[in-house]
C-alpha cells in the first residue's frame, strides 16, 4: 500500500442551532459561555474523509485546531475516531482573527507540518458561517481546492479522483495532489468513537489544559504550538492581521411588533381574501 | 497588497453558466449600480468564459457600464484556480474598491480564494450593502478614526441567531457575496450601452491541476424566486398526502409551493428545491402563507422580506407569528379549505 499523509482543519464551535433565550444577555447580545461547544459538524465529515483515504489507500491523519486550550477536547475526540497526531495551536497574539488571518496561521501550520497529500476541512463552520477559510487555506499553500467534496472515487499515482457536489447536480474531478478539499454532510457517516482509542487517549491534554504542565507524563502529552512556533509574521495574525472588522452586531431577537389576528372562521378567511385582493397582494 | 483606491470602480463577477447569466449576477446589477452612482463611479462587470462576449449586452441593460471579457478556451468551464487568477490580476490591474460575488456554489468557491490572493477583506453571504461614514476604534494607537464612504456589509452569523455589519476600512478591494434572491432585479433597459474591454489573461499549466472529467446536472424543478405568492407548508401539515392541501391552495392563488426543512426532510416533496430558508431559497413575493410552520429563525431568514405574510398556526406562541402581517390560530386543515373556497368565489364575483 502507499501511503498518504492526511491534514485535517477542525474546529470547536458554539452549538449555534440550540440558540435559547438563556444564551441571550440582557442586552441582547449572545452569552457564548451559556452556550456549549461542539465539533464543527461539517469536520466530523472531513476527519471521515481523511480516515477514508487511510483505509482504503493506506496514510496517516493529523489533525490540527486552532482556538482556546479548551479545543484540546476535538482533538481528542479525533483520536478517539482514529487520527494518529492531534496538535493544537492557541496564542493570544491570534485572538480576533477574520477568515483572512485565521487562514494565514492554518496554512503556516499545514506547512511546518510539511509532507502532506491532503488537507480536508469542513466545508463551513457554524458559528462565523463564512465557509472561506478552506479556499483562503489552499491559497496561501498554493495547491488545488476542490469544494464540497461528496464521495472519493479513487486515489492513485499521486493524484485523486473525486466527486463533488454542484448544488443542482455534480461534478468529477481529477486533481493532482497536495490538493485541499473541503467536505459537505453528504460525503459520508462519520464514525463513532472507538472504545479502546478512548481508553488510550483520554487523559491526554494538551500544556495549557494543567495547572502544572511539568506534571504531564510524555505520554498523555498533547502537542501544542504558539505562532512562534509555526514561523508566523505576527503582522498577518489575529486582530492585527484581519482586514474585516465587526462593525455592529444586532441579536435578532423577536419583533413583537402586532399583526392582524385574523379569526379561523370562514368569514374571518373571506375577510382576508377581500382585503389582500384590494391591497393587491393577490389578484 | 493592492493600493486603496477611493476612485475604483465597483465591480461584479459575471457568474455564468453554458452561456447563461446566474440570475444573482443580475441582481447585484442593480445593487452596484446604486453604490456607484452614490460613489460617483462606474459600474465594472468581469465576464471570463469561452465565446461570452455577446452577454455583455445584458449586462449593460442592467446598469453595467463596462465589461471586462476575458476569452479562453481553458475558461469554458468554471474551475477555481484559473478564475481566481483572471480575477486577481485583474483587480491588480484596475484597483476597483468593491468587488462583488453571488453567493453560489461557485461565487463562495471562487472569492475567498480570490480574497487570499489580492489579501484583502471579504464578507460572506450578505443580505444587505450600503455606502456610509463609519468611525472606528484603532486597536493600536485606541484613537478613534474616520473613514468615509465604506462598504458596509451586513450579514447573518452565528447560525442566523445574529446580524453583523462588517466593514473592511483598508485592505481594498471590498469583496462580498450575496445570497440569490436578496437584492431584486430590476429592470432591463435594452437602449443603455457600455464599453466592452477585452483582456487576456495567460493561463499556464500550473493553475490546470484540476480537470473536470464528468458532469451532471439537474435542471430546477422549482421555480420559487418568480412566484409573486408562495403558499409554504412545514411539519404541521403532518404527511405527504395531505400536503396536496398546500399544493391545492397555491393553485387557487396562482402561486409556487415551498417547504420549511422539516417538510423537505419528513419527504412530504419530493425535493430540497422547496426548501425555503437559509439553507434553501430566499423568497420575497408580494404574499407568502407559512402553513403549518414554526418559524424557526433559519425558516424566517429565507422569507421574512415577504411583502405579506400570512401564517396560519395552532399554537399562538408560534415564532411565525412575530413576523407575519396576519395570523390565523387554528388547524390549517378547515384554515386552508376555507381559503380556498373564499378565493374561488372572489372569482366568480
Ligand atoms: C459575527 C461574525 C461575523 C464574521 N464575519 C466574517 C466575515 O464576513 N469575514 C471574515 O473574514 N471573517 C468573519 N468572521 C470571523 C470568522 O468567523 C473567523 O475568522 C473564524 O476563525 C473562521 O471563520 P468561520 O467560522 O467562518 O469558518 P469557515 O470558513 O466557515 O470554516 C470552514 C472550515 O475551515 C476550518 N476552520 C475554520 N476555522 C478553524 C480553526 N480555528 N481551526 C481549524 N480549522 C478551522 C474548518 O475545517 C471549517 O469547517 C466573523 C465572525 C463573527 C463572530
Ligand atoms: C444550520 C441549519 C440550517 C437550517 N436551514 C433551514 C432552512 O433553510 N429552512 C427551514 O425551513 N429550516 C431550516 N432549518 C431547520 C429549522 O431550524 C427548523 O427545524 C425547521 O424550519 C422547522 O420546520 P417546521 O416549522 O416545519 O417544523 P416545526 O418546528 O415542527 O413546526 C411545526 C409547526 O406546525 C404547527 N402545527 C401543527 N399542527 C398544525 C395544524 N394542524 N395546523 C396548523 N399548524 C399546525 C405547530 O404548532 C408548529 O408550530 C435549519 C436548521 C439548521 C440547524
Amino acid at each position: 500500500m502507499s501511503s498518504y499523509h492526511s491534514i485535517v482543519l477542525v474546529k470547536q464551535v458554539p452549538d449555534t442551532a440550540n440558540v435559547t433565550g438563556s444564551a441571550m444577555k440582557e442586552d441582547g447580545t449572545i452569552n457564548r459561555a451559556a452556550l456549549p461547544t461542539i465539533f464543527n459538524p461539517e469536520d466530523l465529515h472531513a476527519l471521515e474523509a481523511a480516515l477514508e483515504v487511510k483505509e482504503r489507500f493506506g496514510g496517516t491523519v493529523t489533525v490540527v485546531t486552532m482556538g482556546l486550550p479548551k479545543a484540546a477536547d476535538v482533538l481528542r475526540d479525533c483520536l478517539y475516531r482514529g487520527a494518529d497526531r492531534a496538535i493544537l495551536i492557541t496564542d493570544r497574539r491570534a485572538a480576533g482573527a477574520d477568515t483572512l488571518a485565521t487562514s494565514y496561521v492554518l496554512s503556516q501550520a499545514v506547512k511546518t507540518i510539511g509532507d502532506f497529500d491532503f488537507v480536508f476541512c469542513g466545508r463551513q463552520a457554524i458559528d462565523g458561517d463564512t465557509a472561506q477559510t478552506g479556499p483562503q487555506t489552499a491559497e496561501k499553500l498554493g495547491i488545488p481546492q476542490i469544494a464540497y467534496l461528496t464521495e472519493i472515487i479513487d486515489v492513485k499515482d499521486g493524484k485523486a479522483t473525486l466527486r463533488r457536489s454542484l448544488g443542482n447536480g455534480w461534478e468529477t474531478v481529477s486533481t493532482t495532489l497536495p490538493a485541499l478539499v473541503t467536505v459537505v454532510e453528504e460525503a459520508n457517516e462519520p464514525r463513532p468513537k472507538a472504545a479502546i482509542k478512548v481508553m488510550r487517549n483520554k487523559h491526554k491534554r494538551v500544556p495549557s489544559e494543567v495547572a502544572d504542565p511539568s506534571t504531564l507524563a510524555p505520554e498523555d502529552r498533547l502537542e501544542q504550538w504558539s505562532l512562534d512556533d509555526i514561523s508566523a509574521d505576527l503582522d498577518r495574525c489575529g486582530l492585527a492581521g484581519s482586514p474585516t472588522k465587526v462593525y455592529r452586531i444586532e441579536s435578532i431577537v423577536l419583533k413583537k411588533e402586532g399583526f392582524v389576528e385574523v379569526p379561523a372562521t370562514e368569514e374571518g378567511v373571506r375577510n382576508l381574501v377581500a382585503e389582500l385582493v384590494k391591497d393587491r397582494a393577490l389578484g | 497588497m493592492n493600493r486603496k483606491n477611493p476612485e475604483g470602480e465597483v465591480w461584479i463577477f459575471a457568474e455564468q453558466e453554458d452561456g447563461k447569466l446566474q440570475d444573482v449576477v443580475l441582481e447585484l446589477c442593480g445593487r452596484a449600480r446604486e453604490l456607484a452612482d452614490k460613489l460617483g463611479v462606474k459600474v465594472g462587470a468581469v465576464l471570463p468564459g469561452r465565446g461570452v462576449a455577446d452577454l455583455s449586452k445584458t449586462l449593460f441593460s442592467y446598469g453595467v457600464d463596462k465589461v471586462y471579457v476575458v476569452d479562453d478556451p481553458n475558461l469554458a468551464r468554471f474551475t477555481t484556480s484559473p478564475y481566481a487568477h483572471v480575477l486577481q490580476t485583474l483587480i491588480e490591474k484596475y484597483a476597483p474598491q468593491i468587488v462583488l460575488y453571488g453567493a453560489t456554489h461557485i461565487g463562495r468557491d471562487l472569492a475567498p480564494r480570490v480574497a487570499s490572493a489580492t489579501r484583502s477583506g471579504m464578507t460572506a453571504d450578505c443580505t444587505d450593502l450600503q455606502i456610509d461614514d463609519v468611525e472606528l476604534l484603532d486597536s493600536k494607537t485606541k484613537t478613534k478614526v474616520q473613514y468615509k464612504n465604506l462598504l458596509q456589509q451586513i450579514r447573518p452569523a452565528f447560525g442566523g441567531n445574529i446580524v453583523a455589519t462588517i466593514v473592511n476600512p483598508e485592505q481594498w478591494p471590498q469583496m462580498a457575496t450575496v445570497r440569490e434572491g436578496v437584492f431584486p432585479k430590476g429592470e432591463a433597459d435594452e437602449t443603455r450601452v457600455g464599453e466592452i474591454v477585452e483582456e487576456k489573461v495567460a493561463i499556464d499549466a500550473s493553475l490546470l491541476a484540476v480537470e473536470a472529467l464528468e458532469r451532471f446536472v439537474e435542471e430546477k424543478k422549482v421555480d420559487l424566486k418568480g412566484a409573486r405568492v408562495v403558499v409554504a407548508g412545514g411539519a404541521g401539515v403532518g404527511s405527504k398526502e395531505n400536503f396536496k392541501l398546500i399544493f391545492d391552495l397555491a393553485n387557487a392563488l396562482g402561486g409556487a409551493v415551498g417547504a420549511s426543512r422539516a417538510a423537505v426532510d419528513g419527504g412530504f416533496v419530493d425535493s430540497h428545491d422547496y426548501q425555503i430558508g437559509q439553507t434553501g431559497t430566499t423568497v420575497r413575493p408580494a404574499l407568502y402563507v407559512a402553513c403549518g410552520i414554526s418559524g424557526a429563525i433559519q425558516h424566517r431568514a429565507g422569507m421574512q422580506d415577504s411583502a405579506k405574510i400570512i401564517a396560519i398556526n395552532t399554537d399562538p406562541d408560534a415564532p411565525i407569528f412575530s413576523v407575519a402581517h396576519y395570523g390565523i390560530v387554528g388547524d390549517l386543515n378547515q384554515v386552508i379549505p376555507a381559503m380556498i373556497k373564499a378565493v374561488k368565489e372572489r372569482v366568480v364575483d
